[in-house]
C-alpha cells in the first residue's frame, strides 16, 4: 500500500513522522513509501536521505492523498480535507479531548488510529509514543531547566570556593517523570521525586532519586488498572499540599509531570509555593499544554515571576529534540505497520479482536468506535481486590502421632521376633544392618544439590563392593560357579573402577568462581 | 591375628572409609577428598579379599582374579574417560546393570556351592540351610530387579527405546502379584530347594524389574536412577548376608539407604509420593487430563534477545533437559562470562528434577566451567526472580510451568517449579510449541513478558553471543 509522509504544519513542529530508516523498515514489509519534500528537514533529514532508502518524494497533496497516511500532531480541518475516503489515518489525536475531530474524521469515512491511545500492557510497549515522547521530553525539560537555572547541577569543591549540588524535585515519577531523575541525577543534582502511586519508590532510586512520599495515614494506591495515576480523594490532596510546600522552600529545581488522561493538569504548585521559592529557581511545568501543574505558568512562554522564579511551560519538548523525536516516533510507528501488515506483503488487516489494535482505532469506514472498551494491564487484580489466597499446600498425609507410634512399634516388634528366633551369626549381621541403614541416612542428610550426582556415581562405585563377594567364590571346586564367580567379578571391576574414575572427572570440573 | 582376623579388621576400615566418603560427597569443600576416601576404602577391601585368597594358597583363583580386575578396570576406565557428561544418566544406569547382574551371579553360585551342590561337597554354614536358602532367593530377586529396571532405564535414557510410560491394563495387579509370587517361591525354595524353583524365581524378578521400570514415563528419569542406585546397594546388602560378610551389608545398606534418601529428596521435588515411585509407574497418572491452553506466543529474534541482555541488570538462567540435548552448555557458559564481563550478574537457577538424573544440570555447568557458586537451587533463587531483568529458558518446560501453581486440575499440580514469570522479561529457547514430559501445555508462553526463541538451543545461544 501506499503510505504518505506529509510535512508538518503545526507551529514549532520539528518532528516528522518517517526517517529515512523507518522508511527502510516500512518498505520491507511490502509498502511504498511517499513523503512530502522538505518533511524532515527540520529534523535534519535531507530528502535525498529518504530517497536513498527507498521512498518517492512528492508534493503535500500527493502525501495526504496516499492509501494510509503517517503524521505526528492531529490533521487540521483543511488537512482532514486532503484525505481520501477509505484510508488510514495514523497519528496523536487525543480523542479524549477532541471529539469535534473525532467526528470530522468520521464524517471523511477515514480509518483513524490515534497512536495516544495504545494501552499500557507489554505487548504493545513498542507502539506507545506517549512513553518515547514522554521519555524525551523529561529530559529535554531538565535540559530547559539547567540552561536557564544560573548554576551548576553538580556540586564541586574548587581553589575558589565550595559549590553546593543542585536539589531537583520531579513531581510524578511516569516516564518523563522518571527520565527527567535520571538526567538530572546524571549531571550531578540531589534529586527528590514524589508520585502517588508508592510502588514506583523503587523505579525512582533505580535512577538515583530519593522518593519522597505523601505522609499516608491510610494506604491509598492511586493506580487505577489502567497504568496511568487516577484522581485522589481530597484528604490525601491536602497532605501531598503539605509536602509540595516544603520541598518548593527547599528546592532549587521542580519538574511536574503530573497528568491524568482526559482531564485538566492536576495543580501542584500553588501561587504561594512558587513565591516561597528563592530567587533563580526554575519550575518546569511539563502539563502546562493541559492547563498546567504550575499556578502563573503559560503553554508555551518562559514567564518569571516577581521574585526571579523562571517558570518553563514549553508545550513542544519532544519537538526540540528534533532527530531523535522523529527516530523514536517513526520506529513506534514501524512497529504499529509491522503488527497490521502480518503477512509482510503490503496488505494491510486491521484485527478488531486484538485488543491494542482495537483500543487504537478511534474511526472506522464512518463509524466512531471511541471509546474502546477497556483493557486491563496488569492480571493482578487492583488494590482493591485482596490478591488471591494462597494455594493451600496440599495436605500430606503424615500420620497421626498416634498412628505413628503404634506403626514404630509394629515394625520394632517384627525385628524382635525375627532377631529373637535368628541363630547368632544372623543377629549379628542384622545389627550391622540396622546401624548402617541409619548412618547411611543421616550421613548424606545436607547433601549440596549440586552434588548428587556425583554422590550418585560414588555411591554406584562402593556398590561395586560386591566384588568382593564374587572374589571369595572364585575359588571354589565347582568349574560352574567359578565361572559365574569370574564373570561376576568382571562385571563389579567395572563398576569399581568406572564409577571412582567418572566421579573423579566430574568433581574436578566443579570450580568456584 | 589370624588371616581371617586380619581381613575382618580391613573390613571394618573400609566401612568407616566408605561412611567418610559419602559424608565427604556432601559438600563441595570436600568432595574430592571423600572420592578418595572412597577409593582407599575400595582398595584396602580388595587387598584384604585377595590376600586372603592368596594365603588359601589357590594359583589359579589368584590368577582368575587379577583376569577378571585388570579387563574389568580396563572397560571401566575407559568408559568413564570417554563418557560425554550429556551422556552421564546412561552409563550410571548400567553400571548399576552391573551390581545387579553381579548380586544374581553371587546369589546362584550361593545355592551351587551349598543347597544346589554334589552329596559331600556342600560348604559348611555356621546357620540352618532354610535360612541360607531365604537369603539365596532375597538376594537373587533385589539383585534381578536392579539389573532389568537398569537395563530398561539405560535404554530409555540413551533413547534406544521410547521413553513414553508402558500402560498395562492392570500393572498395579501385576506388581503385587509378583510380589506375592515371589513370597510364595521363596517359601517353596526354603522347604525344598531346587534349581527349578531358582530359575522360576530369578525369570520372575526379571520380568518384575522391566515392567517397573518401563511402566515410568522419561520425564521422571532423575529419580528412578536415584532408586535403581539404592536398589543395588540392597542387592549388595542381600549377598552380604549370604555370605556372612560384614563389609558387604554395611557398604550395602549406606548405599541402599542414602539412594532411598536422595530419592525421598527428589519426590518432595515433584510432590510425588515415595511409596508410588517404589511401587513403579507413578510417572503416567492424569497425564490425560492435560487442560487445553491457548493463546498467542510472540517469537523474538536473537538480536533482540542481545539488546536485552544488554540492558539487563541481572539475568537468570534456568536450564532443562533439552540444554543437555543441544549440548549446549559450553555455548550458555561463553554467554554468562561475556554478560559477566559486561557488569551483568549472571546466575543458574537449578530445579531439582531438571534433566534425567539428580544435580545432572551442575555437572553439565561444571564441565563448561561456569562457577559452582553462581549455580543456585530453586529455594535459593525463587524470591529474586521479581527482581530480575531478564531469565533464560534454556530446554526447560515443566519446571516453569505456572499451571502448577495456579491450575488445581493441572496434573503437575502442586509440584514446585521455578517462578521464573516474576520477572521483567521471560525468553524461552524451545524447539517448537510442544508439550513437555508431563504432556502438559505450559501457561508460561503465552504471558505478556515471555518471548519464545525458537530452533536448536546451541545454535540460538551462539547467536545471541555474535550479536553480543
Amino acid at each position: 500500500m501506499l503510505i504518505g509522509v506529509p510535512a508538518e504544519t503545526r507551529r514549532n513542529e520539528t518532528r516528522v513522522a518517517a526517517t529515512p530508516t523507518s522508511v527502510g523498515a516500512v518498505c520491507a514489509l511490502g509498502h511504498e513509501v511517499l513523503v512530502q519534500s522538505g518533511a524532515g528537514e527540520a529534523a535534519s533529514f535531507p530528502d535525498e536521505a529518504y530517497v536513498a532508502a527507498g521512498a518517492r518524494m512528492g508534493s503535500a497533496a500527493d502525501a495526504w492523498g496516499a492509501d494510509v497516511v503517517l503524521h505526528v500532531n492531529a490533521p487540521t480541518g483543511d488537512e482532514i480535507g486532503r484525505l481520501r475516503p477509505g484510508a488510514v489515518l495514523v497519528s496523536l489525536l487525543a480523542p479524549a479531548l477532541s471529539p469535534d475531530l473525532v467526528q470530522a474524521l468520521a464524517a471523511r469515512g477515514v480509518t483513524a488510529l490515534a497512536m495516544d491511545a495504545v494501552p499500557r500492557i507489554s505487548r504493545a510497549q513498542s507502539l506507545d509514543v506517549l512513553s518515547s515522547m514522554a521519555n524525551i521530553a523529561g529530559y529535554r525539560a531538565i535540559v530547559e531547566a539547567a540552561h536557564a537555572f544560573g548554576r551548576f547541577f553538580t556540586g564541586q569543591v574548587t581553589a575558589a570556593g565550595k559549590v553546593p549540588p543542585a536539589k531537583v524535585f520531579v513531581a510524578g515519577a511516569g516516564v518523563a517523570g522518571l527520565a527527567a531523575i535520571g538526567a538530572a541525577s546524571s549531571l550531578g543534582a540531589i534529586v527528590r521525586a514524589t508520585d502517588v502511586r508508592p510502588e514506583v519508590a523503587e523505579q525512582v532510586r533505580s535512577l538515583g532519586g530519593e522518593y519522597v512520599g505523601v505522609p499516608a495515614d491510610e494506604a491509598e494506591a492511586a493506580s487505577s488498572g489502567t497504568g496511568y495515576a487516577s484522581v485522589t480523594s481530597e484528604d490525601f490532596n491536602a497532605r501531598a499540599a503539605v509536602m509540595y510546600a516544603e520541598q518548593a522552600r527547599d528546592v532549587d529545581v521542580v519538574v511536574t509531570t503530573a497528568l491524568i488522561p482526559g482531564r485538566p493538569a492536576p495543580r501542584l504548585l500553588t501561587e504561594e509555593m512558587v513565591a516561597s521559592m528563592s530567587p533563580g529557581s526554575v519550575v518546569v511545568d511539563m502539563a502546562a499544554a493541559q492547563g498546567g501543574n504550575v499556578a502563573g505558568s503559560v503553554a508555551d512562554e518562559v514567564v518569571v515571576t516577581p521574585n526571579g522564579v523562571t517558570i518553563i511551560g514549553y508545550t513542544d519538548l519532544p519537538a526540540r529534540l528534533p532527530a531523535q523525536a522523529s527516530q523514536l516516533f517513526a520506529t513506534n510507528l514501524v512497529n504499529l505497520l509491522k503488527l497490521l501488515t502480518p503477512g509482510k506483503d503490503g496488505r494491510l488487516v486491521l484485527d478488531m479482536d486484538d485488543v491494542v489494535q482495537r483500543a487504537m482505532t478511534v474511526t472506522r469506514d464512518g463509524e466512531v468506535l471511541w471509546p474502546p472498551p477497556p483493557v486491563a494491564v496488569s492480571a493482578a487484580p487492583v488494590a482493591a481486590a485482596p490478591p488471591p489466597a494462597p494455594l493451600p499446600p496440599p495436605a500430606k498425609k503424615a500420620p497421626a502421632p498416634g498412628r505413628r507410634a503404634a506403626l514404630v512399634g509394629l515394625a520394632a516388634a517384627v525385628l524382635f521376633l525375627l532377631a529373637a528366633f535368628s541363630p547368632d551369626q544372623l543377629i549379628g549381621n542384622l545389627t550391622v544392618f540396622a546401624l548402617a541403614v541409619v548412618v547411611g541416612f543421616y550421613v548424606i542428610g545436607h547433601v549440596h544439590h549440586a552434588l548428587h550426582t556425583p554422590l550418585m556415581s560414588v555411591t554406584n562405585a562402593i556398590s561395586g563392593i560386591i566384588v568382593v563377594g564374587a572374589l571369595l567364590q572364585l575359588g571354589h571346586v565347582s568349574t560352574v560357579v567359578t565361572v559365574l564367580a569370574f564373570l561376576a567379578v568382571l562385571l563389579a571391576s567395572i563398576n569399581v573402577f568406572g564409577g571412582f574414575a567418572v566421579t573423579r572427572r566430574m568433581l574436578g570440573m566443579f570450580r568456584r568462581a | 591375628m589370624t588371616a581371617t582376623t586380619a581381613a575382618s579388621a580391613a573390613y571394618i576400615v573400609a566401612g568407616l572409609l566408605f561412611v567418610l566418603s559419602l559424608a565427604g560427597l556432601s559438600r563441595h569443600e570436600t568432595a574430592k577428598t571423600g572420592n578418595a576416601y572412597g577409593m582407599a576404602g575400595m582398595a584396602v577391601a580388595l587387598v584384604a579379599t585377595i590376600g586372603l585368597a592368596w594365603r588359601n594358597g589357590d594359583p589359579l583363583s589368584v590368577g582368575l582374579i587379577v583376569v577378571a580386575m585388570v579387563l574389568g578396570a580396563a572397560i571401566g576406565l575407559w568408559r568413564a574417560r570417554i563418557v560425554e557428561m550429556t551422556g552421564m544418566p546412561e552409563l550410571i544406569a548400567l553400571l548399576h546393570s552391573f551390581v545387579g547382574l553381579a548380586a544374581v551371579l553371587v546369589g546362584w553360585n550361593g545355592y551351587l556351592s551349598v543347597e544346589g551342590a554334589p552329596a559331600g561337597e556342600a560348604e559348611q554354614l555356621g546357620l540352618p540351610v532354610g535360612i541360607h536358602s531365604a537369603e539365596v532367593a532375597i538376594g537373587v530377586f533385589i539383585g534381578a530387579v536392579t539389573f532389568t529396571g537398569s537395563i530398561v532405564a539405560f535404554l530409555k535414557l540413551s533413547g534406544r527405546i521410547r521413553s513414553n510410560p508402558l500402560v498395562l491394563p492392570g500393572k498395579n495387579a501385576f506388581n503385587l502379584g509378583a510380589l506375592a509370587a515371589f513370597a510364595v517361591l521363596t517359601v517353596v525354595f526354603v522347604v525344598s530347594p531346587g534349581l527349578a524353583v531358582l530359575s522360576g524365581l530369578t525369570v520372575l524378578a526379571l520380568a518384575l524389574g522391566w515392567h517397573l521400570v518401563a511402566s515410568i514415563g522419561g520425564g521422571d528419569m532423575p529419580v528412578v536412577v536415584s532408586m535403581l542406585n539404592s536398589y543395588s546397594g540392597w542387592a549388595a546388602a542381600a549377598s552380604g548376608f549370604l555370605l556372612d560378610n560384614d563389609l558387604l551389608i554395611i557398604t550395602g545398606a549406606l548405599v541402599g539407604s542414602s539412594g532411598a534418601y536422595l530419592s525421598y529428596i527428589m519426590c518432595q521435588a515433584m510432590n510425588r509420593s515415595f511409596v508410588s515411585v517404589i511401587a513403579g509407574g507413578f510417572g503416567n497418572e492424569g497425564s490425560t487430563a492435560s487442560a487445553a491452553v491457548e493463546g498467542e506466543h510472540t517469537e523474538i529474534t536473537a538480536e533482540e534477545v542481545a539488546q536485552l541482555l544488554r540492558d539487563a541488570d541481572s539475568v537468570v538462567i534456568t536450564p532443562g533437559y533439552g540444554m543437555a540435548v543441544a549440548h549446549a552448555q559450553s555455548a550458555v557458559a561463553d554467554l554468562t562470562r561475556t554478560l559477566t564481563d559486561k557488569g551483568v550478574e549472571v546466575r543458574f537457577g537449578i530445579h531439582p528434577v531438571a534433566g534425567r538424573l539428580p544435580g545432572h544440570m551442575n555437572v553439565l555447568l561444571a564441565e563448561a566451567k561456569v562457577p559452582y557458586d553462581v549455580v543456585l537451587e530453586m529455594d535459593e533463587i525463587n524470591d529474586d526472580f521479581a527482581k530480575t531483568s531478564v531469565v533464560l529458558v534454556i530446554g526447560a518446560n515443566d519446571t516453569v510451568n505456572p499451571a502448577a501453581m495456579e491450575d488445581p486440575g493441572s496434573p503437575i499440580a502442586g509440584m514446585p517449579v521455578l517462578h521464573v514469570w516474576d520477572a521483567e522479561h521471560v525468553v524461552v529457547f524451545k524447539r517448537s510449541m510442544s508439550t513437555g514430559y508431563a504432556g502438559v501445555q505450559n501457561p508460561l508462553f503465552f504471558r505478556d513478558n515471555t518471548r519464545m526463541l525458537f530452533g536448536d538451543a546451541r545454535e540460538r545461544v551462539e547467536d545471541i553471543l555474535r550479536a553480543l
